[in-house]
């Protein structure tokens, strides 16, 4: 970015946004937004609680398995629907319905079926990110270039070694871009599966923060979770980017 | 120049091959054809025609609607390890280098990787492509490509070995030097090579045996086997009267089925 004729560094945004929350914060006309320093000073203290650190492990855990579940599952998925025409068909708009629904309306129903415990909170990870991996995986397998699979066959491969060798390496930037997307997603279903539910770890000191006006705690957490999100999907783009250079090629 | 009366005996033949697709559209109509082994045959014509249908045909990746292809007198079912193809599009893996794509029958095959990469590397160099090994397709020219295709095609050691208009996403100065390595090449390797192409100067070129098919449905029009010296440099040959007959007379041919 240049500015009058000088190149500002990427990092100039935030300095700039967290001078102008610092000031806002200062005049203390908004009582939900306190300066940042103590903002910071919060922060400090927070992530050397033990109760934070409850909060962190669970919160971590359960969103691993529900993650690593819509992963696996969205990537199935995925593959079904993209070459076999029948289960496109059958699952393709229910697949569109859940990927665009607020899903955040159906977690009461999820706590119905699976109790108050940390299964709702998986399921609420799993159901936040799964259909948007299962689309892009599907886009992915759709968008393989015929002639290499023709290729594959006609040098003999077996249908196990057409999956593995070369439809899987075809559609993995899609499939890697629908994963970036998901854990995205994710993260917002373990929060707002946290806060529905039954009010546990995050959601539970989010709930505790903010009904007590400990803003300056919970801007901190706040802060915390667009981190973890923030670098999970930059963790992703890496890899994305690694695959980049045939992404764009494959004709 | 004469039309054969009688088709030889081919290591490849296809009897009675009939396609129709979805919608009654005849692609293809009583197909007999013989690929004399060790030779190269073109299958030549207007696009249309169904010469790359009766390729994939061949290749065992389409079904015919009606009669079969048999290689060595035995029918096929589907592709095989005695026929190779090379793509019109090259059909490369983006993701893998050279070597991996050229070796990538082979390792279909279960050949472990120490020696299908020797393989590999051998058939890198015949091709002309030394020390291009490690490098990825989308840092090739598409000659390069191509030829990097047609190692892949050799690697098997495919007794026949099939093309489909290898060239065509080539641009003009690649193709000619890429045809004359091609000859050199198939002289060194004898192959049986079911060659595509729409190019009468390129089919006359480098077969001496030319199917024309007609479009719509496809037919054999005529079959052409034009007596070109071939000992000569490539610009005798372009030069050669018989060569240039040959053109000539598929081309009046072929003018009629464009209206």
């Amino acid at each position: 970015m240049t500015l009058f004729g000088y190149r500002i560094p990427t990092f100039a945004a935030v300095l700039l946004w967290g001078a102008l929350w610092e000031a806002i914060g200062q005049t203390g006309s908004i009582f939900i937004l306190p300066p940042l320093s103590s903002v910071l000073v919060a922060f400090v203290e927070l992530v050397q609680r033990g109760n934070f650190h409850a909060a962190a492990w669970l919160t971590l855990k359960t969103f691993s398995y529900g993650m690593g579940l819509a992963v696996v599952v969205g990537i199935g998925l995925g593959f079904l629907m993209g070459r076999v025409e029948a289960a496109n068909r059958l699952l393709g708009m229910w697949v569109n319905i859940f990927a665009s629904a607020p899903l955040s309306s159906l977690v009461p129903v999820l706590m119905l079926l699976f109790g108050l415990g940390d299964t709702t909170i998986i399921v609420t990870v799993f159901m936040f990110a799964v259909w948007i991996i299962t689309l892009d995986t599907f886009a992915g397998v759709r968008h393989v270039n015929p002639s290499l699979l023709e290729m594959g066959q006609s040098f003999g491969a077996t249908r196990w070694q057409l999956y593995v060798k070369l439809i899987f390496w075809a559609a993995l930037p899609e499939i890697l871009a629908g994963i970036r997307l998901g854990l995205i997603r994710g993260v917002k279903g373990v929060v707002i599966g946290q806060l529905l539910v039954s009010v546990v770890a995050f959601g539970q000191l989010f709930a505790v923060y903010s009904r007590n006006f400990l803003f300056e705690k919970f801007w901190a957490l706040a802060i915390v979770i667009f981190a973890f999100a923030l670098g999970l999907s930059g963790l992703i783009g890496k890899l994305e980017h690694r695959v980049e250079y045939y992404a764009g090629s494959r004709g | 120049m004469t039309q054969s009366a009688e088709e030889p005996a081919g290591i490849v033949e296809t009897l009675g091959i009939s396609k129709v697709y979805e919608g009654d559209i005849q692609a293809l109509k009583g197909i007999n054809l013989g690929f004399p082994e060790g030779r190269m045959t073109t299958l030549l014509g207007p696009s249309g025609c169904g010469k790359t249908t009766l390729l994939k045909i061949i290749a065992g990746l389409l079904e015919p609607t009606e009669g079969e292809v048999q290689v060595s007198g035995v029918p096929i079912t589907g592709p095989g390890p005695e026929r190779a193809l090379v793509f019109q599009d090259f059909a490369l893996m983006p993701w893998a280098s050279v070597i991996r794509n050229v070796g990538f029958g082979l390792e279909l095959r279960g050949m472990p990787k120490g020696e299908r990469e020797e393989t590999a590397r051998r058939y890198i160099e015949k091709v002309g492509l030394a020390g291009f090994e490690d490098r990825y397709p989308h840092e090739l020219s598409g000659g390069m490509k191509q030829r990097v295709g047609l190692a892949r095609a050799l690697a098997v050691n495919a007794q026949v070995l099939m093309m489909d208009e290898p060239f065509s996403a080539v641009d003009e100065q690649t193709r000619r030097q890429f045809q004359e390595d091609l000859l050199h090449l198939l002289s060194v390797e004898k192959k049986t090579v079911i060659f595509v192409t729409h190019s009468i100067e390129e089919a006359v070129y480098v077969s001496d045996r030319i199917v024309l098919l007609s479009p719509r449905p496809g037919r054999v029009s005529k079959i052409f086997h034009p007596a070109i010296d071939r000992s000569r440099s490539p610009d005798q040959i372009r030069r050669d009267a018989a060569y240039l007959d040959t053109v000539e007379e598929i081309w009046q041919m072929v003018k009629q089925y464009l209206d």
